[in-house]
């Protein structure tokens, strides 16, 4: 079932020397029980994206289907109704500092106007549900950053929302704590069965936990996939940027030596990516195979993992490339330059 | 008979500065976040509206306190039916704290963090209800500091109030101290005065604390 429909969405800051467009024409959709996920480097535009889909930004133009309506033609207080179908979860929690936990999780409930003991009983629900009853009465200060995004979380479930708009909601926690909060998101579309659009400039975001994915770049979509093939051949030096691990700085400094043959990305879907395909081929069709760079991702979906490999001069190299893309291989060739800057 | 005295201008001088307090905060408060709403870049950004509000404000804050009180007789005879006296003082003393007050709530709205707001908002709030159930509530450890010394400068005008006919502590201590050369008495309204300048800032330094408090860490386990 389609949730959110997004098209052609348009964002202007007027700056003092030049306009900025921040959001550049964005389309997409997300269906319910899916995390979505729009993934960015910093200035890519996908904070004013995810704020222009509950209109805390008023987009230009362009259109924001949601629940039966545009809400970009609609009103201030058609907006503020659909605003309680819609949760939000931010980096810096945005936690009320001088509410109680309990009160920060019954704000929604009691804007809406809600029965004192419905509310009550809601909130201590979705405090049970997030694991901190210990802490109905604690303040936002007193507790960590992990436990104050599951209290953002509860507050942003309140009242039951068909979306969750997360934005960049595990950039702010340690590893540990990112960990915890990804899988109560999880847990969270499986429960519930709601939608979550998700911004994150962390690959290991979007891996651990969306299924499609889009990445942004200069407010706009650049390449949109399921995460598994966005991970199996990327199309952009962008999506390659992202994707990449620390691992990959050895090869970048390294690749003064990049010279001669033919650079390629081989990615390896979940098949292929357990088999010694590469010593088998280079065995086969006499190829002196170098990797340059290599990683292997766990994705929701299953693991997929990638090479980035320079055939020296070499025997039967059409031949070793056939049998890499029988076997299921993804092929990208790569410039010098591509692989020297973008691997 | 001295006692007496005294007590009838302490008194005065309570009543001029509670009177005064609670009609400049009454007035000030909803200032202030008219103010935070309408700059730019605030929630309800208009551009004119705070323009003028700032630069009333800020002329009004200019105004020695004594000029802007003979300015205002006429409105303190409309008010209360006089120009002098204590009742009629509170109507200077509450001007001049309005515009000053609308400032220092300003500076405290401001200081609630801009992603509170927001989350707010997403979660469906009016802007009015926003003001009512986030904006002052994050902001009231500050907004009680303010108060705090908003109320103290009340008693400093107020002293002054009396000198040109404002009765309370001031009054007196101008009797007896400038005109009868007596500084006993001038002593003890100087001590008076001081001793309620400490009450108010013990009190609210001590309820911002308390304030404050709620946010913070109250129990380690």
């Amino acid at each position: 079932m389609r949730l959110l429909t997004v098209k052609n969405l348009r964002k202007t800051f007027a700056q003092e020397k030049e306009a900025i467009h921040a959001v550049n024409g964005v389309s997409f959709h997300v269906d319910k029980g899916e995390i979505y996920g729009l993934i960015g480097l910093s200035g890519a535009g996908k904070s004013t994206l995810i704020r222009c889909l509950n209109l805390l930004e008023r987009p230009d133009s362009g259109e924001i289907w949601f629940d039966g309506i545009d809400l970009a033609t609609q009103s201030e207080a058609v907006v503020r109704e659909k605003r309680r179908e819609m949760g939000m979860i931010f980096q810096h929690f945005n936690l009320f500092m001088r509410k109680t936990v309990e009160d920060n999780v019954a704000y929604p409930l009691r804007i809406a106007g809600r029965e004192r003991h419905e509310i009550k009983k809601r909130a201590h629900e979705l405090i049970d549900y997030i694991g901190l009853s210990k802490y109905t009465r604690a303040y936002p200060a007193e507790l960590s950053g992990g436990q104050k995004q599951r209290v953002a979380i509860a507050r942003a479930l309140a009242l039951n929302p068909k979306l969750l708009l997360s934005d960049e909601a595990t950039s702010a926690l340690d590893p540990v704590n990112t960990e915890l909060v990804l899988s109560m998101l999880r847990q969270v579309v499986q429960d519930f069965g709601i939608g979550i659009v998700l911004i994150t400039h962390q690959m290991e975001v979007a891996k651990a936990l969306c299924g499609r994915v889009a990445v942004m770049e200069n407010g706009l979509i650049i390449e949109e996939n399921d995460v598994e093939t966005l991970f199996l051949s990327p199309k952009h030096q962008a999506t390659r940027r992202l994707i990449r691990g620390v691992e990959d700085t050895f090869a970048v400094k390294h690749s003064g030596a990049i010279t001669a043959g033919n650079i390629y990305r081989l990615g390896f879907r979940r098949e292929s990516v357990r088999r010694p395909l590469i010593s088998h081929i280079s065995r086969k069709y006499n190829v002196d195979i170098n990797i340059l760079a290599g990683d292997i991702n766990v994705l929701q979906t299953g693991d997929v993992g990638y090479l980035v490999v320079s055939f020296e001069d070499a025997g039967d190299e059409e031949g070793a490339l056939k049998a890499l893309r029988e076997n299921g291989v993804e092929l990208v060739p790569l410039t010098a330059e591509d692989a020297v800057n973008h691997l | 008979m001295m006692t007496l005295e005294l007590m009838k201008s302490t008194l005065e001088t309570l009543e001029m500065v509670t009177v005064s307090s609670l009609f400049s905060v009454l007035l000030g408060l909803p200032l202030g976040v008219l103010l935070v709403l309408s700059r730019p870049g605030g929630l309800r950004p208009r551009s004119a509206l705070y323009r003028a509000l700032d630069a009333i404000i800020n002329v009004f804050r200019s105004l020695p306190f004594l000029v802007l009180m003979i300015m205002v007789f006429p409105l303190s005879r409309l008010v209360t039916g006089r120009a002098t006296g204590t009742t009629a003082t509170i109507v200077p003393l509450a001007v001049a704290a309005i515009p000053f007050v609308a400032r220092i709530m300003e500076q405290s709205l401001l200081e609630v963090d801009g992603g509170v707001l927001e989350a707010g908002l997403a979660s469906g709030a009016k802007i009015s209800q926003l003001v009512w159930t986030v904006l002052i509530p994050e902001a009231l450890p500050a907004l009680v500091n303010g108060i705090t010394i908003t109320v103290i400068n009340i008693i400093g005008n107020s002293a002054m109030a009396g000198a040109i006919g404002g009765g309370g502590l001031g009054d007196l201590a101008v009797r007896y101290g400038l005109y009868r050369r007596e500084p006993f008495m001038l002593y003890i309204s100087v001590a008076i005065i001081i001793v309620l300048v400490q009450l108010v800032q013990w009190l609210g330094g001590y309820l911002e604390r308390r304030l404050r408090r709620d946010g913070k860490v109250t129990v380690s386990a």
